[in-house]
């Protein structure tokens, strides 16, 4: 199926590269077109940006790194509109007054028709406002800040803001575990919990199930029984609890000793819960399921050729931050292609058509242009994380 | 039923706050001293258990037998190091309050230092099948908490009423000049309390890391101010009242969250406390004696 899929959109590229090709005046012909631009030394110039060096850098490496890889994938296969792509990269030391003169260079000197970057979420916000004067196309591998992309309408990303995992596990709830009752408990004052509980909710109840028991807590308190007692009174088929690691281990912990039967599930935060859990607890997570943008385990052969041969290039394994590198790249190749063009308006006005499948989902852009793309579902078995499927 | 297991939950949170409430109890019942730092005995408590059992693998009696003696040691450290010569020149009472609150940042400092701020987390020392009353449902660790602190308090009692060291600590308590007259050490039985009250802080850390298997350098200090607020609600002084006081303070606590107040929970247990020393000062069961001048 997938390499169906894959074929198709080979086939789709090369129909649009025809296209193309038919539309412009000067290249006569998209097969042509590779060799007369490499002969002329043309090329489509895509500034890369991000922290190589500082205390954020494990991100920016990673990061790059996999848009470096993605360019190379692309020029392998004869480059976007006939030309081959060069990367032009920049540090920036996870300082976000670097980030903006990278970025004026970019774009006056460099002359780049499109930006990866930046990384974290403070310089992607300088460099997202920088960009407003020229409406530079740009897509951000990873920063997860709502604001982001609400700075312009040529600022998209590559990775999903924290209330998506939400939707994503209520439909997981309601379509794969055939949930008709849920739960939630989470930690109202902390946003990253409460923005996706609240999501959670909307999204599970326009699914038609029913709210059992809706419980909060604040952070600092150990004991959780008093909530897990009236969830477990209440006997829901779900228990969504969307919260960090160490306060999930207590409350998984409490709530196998109550004897609480409903499925555990959760967001990104679970990442690390088993580092809390002594191995004698460890089974209070069994069985339990959670989102994530990665699974290293995963059994997409796609995802598993890029592992070996990031690896094999940078002599280490790649972290979630490269594969989301790949696909910004690769996103931002195939809009420039779409577009037949390299002007500004045109490749985001394609970027908002995109359809694409990538190493960490199929993805499309919504209308705030974050990824609507699917997760990485996990679960845990005797102590272990175990990667489930892609779902979304 | 879903009442009575919050009624439960609140019990079994209560004994563990008893269990150090008496320590603030008796601590302040001799030396007129309220020991901020006795919160953090708790957690010196959890890194001794969690060191004996999952560092050197030890089984739990070991682990619950060094937490009682290392506690019991710090506890009297402290009091020789820090408190001893506030107490012998006659210093101010603020400067013996803030010299504790200082004895308990440094002990969370150096904790913080040696295991790091991040939780550790502790085996499942309590196991065993669940007791069913009906549909209501009683955790092993629940039932063991609650018997284990009764039979300690019941024990104090005993220690208190009965023994010649509980006669010299409660002739101290009231009235240390006279005390020492009738030939009772005095500085002997204030290092006695002190050493007690950490020993029963340390079975409460036991029962505590237990149900709540996650500690931190800082794990004691709002257990050791809700700690406080049963001692003072149960009347500060009194043995029993640190018990009944416990158990109020957890009781509401639990019930609180129950109605889905969570965000309430705090609210309720301080303005428990305030209410009680506007309308009773002296606390529940405590007895309403004027200061001595």
């Amino acid at each position: 199926m997938k390499k169906f899929v894959c074929c198709a959109l080979a086939a789709a590229m090369a129909m649009s590269m025809v296209a193309c090709g038919g539309a412009s005046s000067s290249a006569p012909a998209a097969s042509a077109a590779g060799s007369s631009a490499a002969a002329t030394g043309d090329t489509v110039k895509v500034g890369v940006l991000g922290p190589l060096t500082g205390a954020v850098s494990v991100y920016g490496i990673n990061v790059t790194n996999g848009a470096k890889m993605a360019a190379e994938d692309v020029n392998a296969k004869g480059g976007v509109l006939g030309k081959q792509v060069e990367v032009v990269l920049y540090d920036e030391k996870g300082d976000e007054t670097e980030a903006v003169n990278a970025y004026n260079k970019m774009v006056d000197n460099d002359k780049v028709v499109a930006l990866i970057g930046d990384v974290t979420t403070t310089p992607t916000l300088a460099v997202a406002q920088a960009s407003q004067e020229t409406g530079l196309p740009m897509i951000t591998a990873s920063a997860s800040a709502q604001a982001v992309t609400e700075t312009g309408e040529n600022v998209f990303r590559a990775c999903f803001i924290d209330p998506y995992q939400g939707e994503l596990m209520a439909k997981y709830a309601a379509e794969k575990l055939g949930a008709k009752t849920y739960a939630v408990l989470y930690d109202d004052t902390n946003d990253y919990s409460l923005g996706v509980a609240e999501v959670f909710q909307e999204t599970a109840d326009a699914a038609g199930m029913t709210a059992a028991s809706v419980q909060t807590y604040q952070s600092g308190t150990p004991d959780f029984k008093s909530q897990l007692t009236e969830i477990k009174a209440a006997n829901p088929d779900v228990l969504f609890i969307p919260v960090y690691y160490e306060d999930l281990a207590l409350i998984t912990v409490q709530a196998k000793e109550m004897g609480i039967s409903a499925k555990l599930m959760g967001a990104d935060g679970w990442d690390g819960v088993l580092g809390k859990l002594d191995d004698s607890n460890k089974d209070a997570v069994n069985g339990a399921y959670y989102c994530s943008q990665y699974a290293p385990d995963s059994t997409d052969p796609a995802v598993q050729d890029f592992i070996k041969r990031y690896t094999d290039a940078n002599g280490e394994a790649p972290n979630m931050f490269a594969l989301l590198g790949y696909d910004a790249m690769r996103m931002m190749l195939q809009s420039i292609e779409d577009a037949c063009s390299t002007d500004s308006a045109a490749i985001v006005e394609a970027m908002t058509k995109l359809e694409y499948e990538g190493l960490t989902g199929n993805m499309t852009f919504d209308e705030n242009r974050n990824p609507v793309k699917s997760a990485v579902i996990l679960t845990f078995e005797n102590g272990t994380t175990k990667f489930v499927e892609n779902f979304g | 039923m879903k009442f009575a297991s919050q009624i439960i939950n609140g019990l079994s949170l209560g004994s563990i706050y008893a269990l150090v409430a008496l320590g603030y109890n008796m601590v302040y019942g001799i030396v007129g001293l309220i020991n901020f730092a006795h919160g953090d005995i708790i957690m010196v408590g959890g890194y001794m258990v969690y060191v004996a059992m999952v560092v050197a693998g030890a089984p739990l009696w070991v682990a619950v037998l060094a937490s009682i003696l290392v506690c019991a040691f710090t506890g009297i450290f402290i009091q020789q190091v820090a408190y001893q010569r506030l107490l012998n020149s006659g210093a101010p009472r603020i400067s013996l309050l803030i010299t504790a609150i200082g004895a308990s940042i440094f002990l969370q400092n150096l904790f913080q230092m040696l295991f790091s701020s991040s939780g550790k987390s502790m085996p499942s020392m309590i196991t065993g099948a669940p007791l069913n009353i009906g549909s209501l449902q009683i955790s092993r660790v629940t039932m063991v908490t609650i018997a284990v602190s009764v039979l300690l308090m019941a024990g104090l009692q005993l220690v208190v009423k009965k023994t010649r060291i509980g006669k010299a600590m409660r002739a101290t308590s009231e009235d240390a000049g006279a005390a020492v007259l009738m030939g009772i050490n005095t500085k002997r039985t204030i290092v006695f309390t002190f050493g007690l009250g950490s020993a029963l802080a340390a079975v409460g850390s036991v029962l505590y890391s237990s149900a709540y298997p996650l500690i931190t350098p800082y794990m004691g200090g709002m257990l050791g101010l809700k700690a406080f607020v049963a001692a003072v609600l149960g009347g500060i002084g009194s043995l029993p009242g640190a018990m009944l006081g416990g158990y109020l303070i957890a009781v509401s606590e639990s019930l609180t969250k129950a109605f889905g107040l969570s965000k309430l929970t705090d609210a309720v247990v301080f303005g428990i406390l305030i209410v009680i020393l506007l309308v009773r000062p002296a606390g529940l069961l405590g007895k309403n004696t004027k200061e001595k001048v």
